[in-house]
This record gives C-alpha cells, sequence and structure tokens, in this order.
C-alpha cells in the first residue's frame, strides 16, 4: 500500500498574530511555524497503513522554503520519502492553483491513497483535498474519523450533521482526516536523526510540467485584505450571591437579551 | 431559461434532511440570494437533488426561490460526491449563473470544491457575509483561528462558489401562498461509475438539533471535572431547548464524543445564546463560538479568558450555579407568558 500524504506549513495556532500593514498577510517574522495540526494525524494514518499492510509513506508539500520544516517533522515521525515543491510562482496560486501542483507531483509516483487534513488552520478553507481528488480524477471522502482498509476499497467513517454516515470507497482514493481518527506519534531521536539524513527532493513548477502562469490558471479570487475581528466588548459580572445572581442572569437574558 | 438573465441569477444547492424537509441552512441562502439577485435584476434558483423530493418545491417556493431545479433519481437518494458532482457541474456550466451559494455543511464541504475544481469556479468556503460591492461580489470569512477577518473578492468573469456557515445570515422570511416554477432536470448518472457507497447512516442519538443549526449552546469544559456531569448541562438544555456542547479537554479526557467539540479542532458556531459551564475559554475555544450573540460564562476562575467575551458572567461553583439557572429557566417556562 503506497500513501502519499499532503502537509502544509502554517503558524502554530496559539500565538498572536500580525496582520502586515498592507493587509494582504500576515508578519512572518517571530511567527513560530508547525506542520498543520489536522496534518499530523494524516502522516500518523499514513505510518500505521504501512506498518499493517507494508508498502510506503511520501510526504508533499507545496510552499516556500520554510516548509520543509514540515517535511523533516513527518520524516521524524516515519515517512519514507519527501518532496517538496518550491517555485516562485506558487505565490500567486488560490486553493485551486496549490492542488493543480500537487496533483501533477502525486500522478506520476505509485499511490494507492492520498491523504490530507481535513483542513488548514491557517486559512480554514478546506478546499485542497476535494479539488485535489478531482484533478487526479480519483473518488474521496473527506472529515474522516475512522479509516478501514479492504481488497480494493476502504470505509470510512464521517461526522455529518445528526448522524456517523458509514461510506465505501474504491481505491486510489484521496481521503482528509479529522483529528480523532488517531493519536499522533512522537517523533522518535533515531527518527529525528534518520529525517536530517533522508535527502528531500525538490520539484519546481516546470519540472512538473506546469507553467508559473499555467498552474493556477486565471485567477478565480482575490484577498481583498485582511482586519482584525471586532472585538467584543466585556459585558458585566453579575455580583452576588448565586441564587440572587441567577435571578438576575435570567432577567438581563430575558429582558435584554431577548434570547429566552 | 432565458439566456439573457441567466448571469443575474443567484443560485442555491437546497440542503435536505432525506427529502422530507428543507433544512435551516436552506432558508438562510435563500434569503442571501434574494438579497443579491433583487440588487442584480436576476432570479433565485434553487437547485435540489435527490430522490423523492418533490415535495420540498412548495417550500422553497413560499421561502423566496423563483425556479426550483428539481432532480429526482434513486440514484441521488443519498449524498454521494460523484453522482451530485455529476449532476450539478453540467447544470451550472449550463446556466452560468451569477454566484451559487451553499451550506458550510459535510456534503456542502465536500461537494463545493470538487464541483470548483470540475467547472474552473471560483470558490470561497466559510463565508460568514456575501456582499456586492463595487459590482464585485466580496466574501467575509474568518481566518487564522478567527484572529484576522479575510474580505475575498471573486474575479469578473466565470462561475462562482461561495460556501456559506450556518446560522449566520437571516432566514428568508416565508410568504404562504408564494410559488416557485419547477423545472425537472434529467438525472443520466450512471450508478456504477458512483465510487463510494453509503453503507449506513447511524444517528446519533442525542442530537436533537445539530450543534451548528442551534439557537441556545449549553457547553462544558475541564471545569466539569468528569463525565456524569454532562447530565447538568443536559438538564439545563433539556429546559431551553438547546443543544448540548464541549471544549476541547472534555473530549481529550474521553467524557463525551469529538462530535460535542466546539472550537479551532471542533464545530464553529454561531447560536444567540452560548452558555460555557467550566470553559476558561482558550483561543482554540473561541475560534469556535466567538460568533456567538450572547455569550454567558460560568466559571470559578474570575481571571479566566472566556469573561473577556462574555456578555454576562457569573463567577462560582458551577455545580451550584447550573441547576439554578435550570430550575429558574424551568420555572420561567411553566409561567404564562405576557
Amino acid at each position: 500500500m503506497h500513501v502519499v500524504v499532503c502537509v502544509k506549513h502554517v503558524p502554530d495556532t496559539e500565538a498572536p498574530i500580525r496582520i502586515r500593514g498592507d493587509g494582504r498577510g500576515v508578519e512572518e517574522s517571530g511567527l513560530n511555524f508547525v506542520m498543520n495540526y489536522y496534518d499530523e494525524h494524516a502522516v500518523e494514518e499514513g505510518l500505521r497503513i504501512k506498518e499493517r499492510a507494508g508498502g510506503s509513506v511520501t510526504v508533499i508539500t507545496a510552499g516556500p522554503a520554510r516548509a520543509v520544516e514540515a517535511l523533516r517533522a513527518a520524516l521524524a515521525m516515519g515517512a519514507d520519502h519527501a518532496i517538496h515543491v518550491q517555485d516562485p510562482g506558487l505565490e500567486a496560486l488560490d486553493h485551486l492553483g496549490i492542488a493543480r501542483v500537487l496533483a501533477a507531483a502525486i500522478a506520476p509516483l505509485p499511490h494507492d491513497l492520498v491523504l490530507c487534513g481535513k483542513l488548514a488552520t491557517d486559512d480554514n478553507a478546506s478546499i485542497v483535498g476535494p479539488a485535489l481528488a478531482e484533478y487526479l480524477g480519483l473518488p474521496q471522502a473527506t472529515a474522516v474519523t475512522a479509516l478501514e482498509l479492504g481488497e480494493g476499497r476502504a470505509t470510512a467513517h464521517r461526522e455529518v450533521e445528526g448522524a456517523v454516515e458509514v461510506l465505501e470507497v474504491t481505491l486510489p482514493a484521496v481521503v482528509t482526516v479529522e483529528r480523532n481518527i488517531n493519536e499522533p506519534r512522537y517523533p522518535s531521536l533515531p527518527g529525528i536523526m534518520k529525517a536530517k539524513r533522508t535527502p528531500i527532493t525538490a520539484k519546481a513548477l516546470a519540472d512538473l510540467g506546469l507553467a508559473p502562469d499555467a498552474a493556477g490558471g486565471p485567477h478565480r479570487v482575490e484577498l481583498v485584505g485582511l482586519t482584525p475581528p471586532p472585538r467584543r466588548q466585556p459585558g458585566r459580572v453579575i455580583p452576588g450571591e448565586p441564587d440572587a445572581a441567577v435571578r438576575e442572569l435570567v432577567r438581563l437574558l430575558r429582558e435584554e437579551a431577548k434570547v429566552l | 431559461m432565458t439566456a439573457d438573465s441567466a448571469p443575474r441569477d443567484v443560485w442555491v444547492l437546497v440542503d435536505h434532511a432525506d427529502g422530507r424537509s428543507v433544512r435551516k441552512i436552506t432558508y438562510e441562502l435563500l434569503g442571501q440570494a434574494q438579497a443579491l439577485a433583487g440588487a442584480a435584476g436576476g432570479r433565485v434558483v434553487a437547485a435540489a437533488l435527490g430522490a423523492g423530493i418533490g415535495g420540498l418545491a412548495g417550500d422553497l417556493g413560499v421561502h423566496g426561490a423563483d425556479r426550483v431545479m428539481l432532480a429526482d433519481a434513486p440514484v441521488l437518494e443519498r449524498y454521494t460526491t460523484d453522482a451530485y458532482a455529476a449532476v450539478l457541474a453540467p447544470l451550472l456550466e449550463e446556466a452560468r449563473p451569477r454566484l451559487l451559494l451553499m451550506g458550510s455543511t459535510a456534503w456542502g464541504r465536500d461537494l463545493a470544491p470538487r464541483i470548483a475544481a470540475r467547472t474552473g469556479a471560483g470558490i470561497v468556503t466559510d463565508c460568514s457575509a456575501v456582499e456586492i460591492e463595487d459590482g464585485r461580489i466580496v466574501a467575509t470569512r474568518p481566518v487564522m483561528t478567527r484572529k484576522a477577518i479575510a474580505r475575498v473578492a471573486f474575479a469578473a468573469d466565470g462561475l462562482r462558489i461561495a460556501v456559506v456557515l450556518p446560522n449566520v445570515l437571516p432566514p428568508a422570511p416565508a410568504v404562504p401562498g408564494r410559488t416557485a416554477e419547477t423545472v425537472a432536470v434529467p438525472v443520466t448518472v450512471d450508478p456504477g461509475a458512483v465510487r463510494t457507497r453509503v453503507v449506513e447512516i447511524r444517528p446519533l442519538a442525542r442530537e436533537t438539533v445539530p450543534l451548528t443549526e442551534a439557537d441556545i449552546i449549553v457547553a462544558g469544559g475541564r471545569g466539569l471535572k468528569g463525565p456524569e456531569h454532562f447530565a447538568l448541562l443536559d438538564e439545563l438544555a433539556g429546559a431551553l431547548g438547546a443543544a448540548v456542547g464541549s471544549s476541547r479537554p472534555p473530549v481529550d479526557s474521553g467524557w463525551v464524543p469529538h462530535d460535542y467539540e466546539i472550537g479551532q479542532t471542533g464545530k464553529t458556531v454561531n447560536p444567540q445564546l452560548y452558555i460555557a459551564c467550566g470553559i476558561s475559554g482558550a483561543p482554540q475555544h473561541q475560534a469556535g463560538m466567538s460568533g456567538a450573540r450572547w455569550i454567558v460564562a460560568i466559571n470559578r476562575d474570575p481571571q479566566a479568558p472566556i469573561f473577556q467575551i462574555a456578555s454576562y458572567g457569573l463567577v462560582g461553583d458551577l455545580f451550584q450555579i447550573v441547576p439554578l439557572l435550570t430550575a429558574a429557566v424551568r420555572r420561567l417556562k411553566a409561567a404564562p407568558q405576557g
């Protein structure tokens, strides 16, 4: 079973962010970047499949030079191979463009299964996984909470509104994972040492047969700007003994908030 | 469909529960579609896919659809990416509406990027607003754990898909007697070409209203100290007609399943009222709930960050306060109104 896992290098969600002066992004200096949280679960799932069924785990990212750290982290967990698509042309791409690039890089690799996190915690788009499936011509299962592989097919569980959906999907397929699918392992010391020695395959857009402007196609969406969220005004702390405070709370919910 | 008006039409993909009833998000999308189509002189077109769904058309008309495109076939009984994309993508490419609105629900999030990739449509997900500005369609969406709000403009030409968060936009009002023209869409999907099969739908026994659609949510955190104490929240929720959720620690501790979780690694919710019990209010939790209209915080620790965003705070022991609140709400509901 050959598994390819897509990973993204994103700002640590713990860290405060500073919006750039032009509003077109965030200041990267001083920001701590890590492998996208959901992608850790995707790497873990890939490793577990390899441990059960044999085969290989290849991790891939399309991103700037710093993104190599996400690949090293995945190698340290136990991935076998890593591919870094790095190109000045990536910067101009939207999510569909990135999915096209990943598809071009993955298509020539052996891939029985392609795993992604269900979303990236920086832009929350959850577009790349299904778009990648479309460009690879593969079926998909998204936001999967349990995955069981059979002969030529997999069974996936998904959380849907008010229910769990049990889905059978033919392989190869693209599967995006939820966080409760597994508990990612910590990298071992030998794993970290091995990750430092493992060569990382670098690819430019031209190596994938993509011209920078053709990779993304025409721009379909454009960021106008980022602004800080509206600050919520802290309200009032209702003083008093619990009995009196609860009475006052109910009064406010009824008369001021009008929600009761 | 007349070719000249189609580019001004706004489409809504109908989310429904097995064809029996239209989900709340659909009414919200219809309301948004009316505002956008009205400004451009276009129509509101509702696309409904499913099996045995003819009964939905009347309700869609009452809630603002001018036309209902009805793709009704056994192969569409359960949502599958392949079958739904095979029906919807060609419809869009033929009609070329100004915008397609979809709900950010399990199948909306699954389908929208796939359709965008197939048709080359611009796509913006998790929208909390979609507006027309200087002739451009601009969507607003929270990013970076809600530490920033992004405004994203669609290109001037081509197809556009906006995936809209549930519970954010006001639903279209019902206009009794209003009707929509119904157009039957021929469905020619080969069931053999559908590469996924829904084996089973296991309803969550606890869930009456999905968290993402709930007007009131009662949520518990680490301060509940154990799984057995979620019963306190169930009682309060029962009195309020609310849904029950949690922050991350109770999920990680195995007290409640992951489908309870609200926050960065769980669900994003936008209720009218959010009652946080024993939740400190870490940024990752706030990322999923700070869009609530009113927030009540009940916590022992007056320094807890949740009080920074709470409309009303009660500092104290939740094991004392929550039962008192439940009793007070029950009294209120039992009393004659007026």
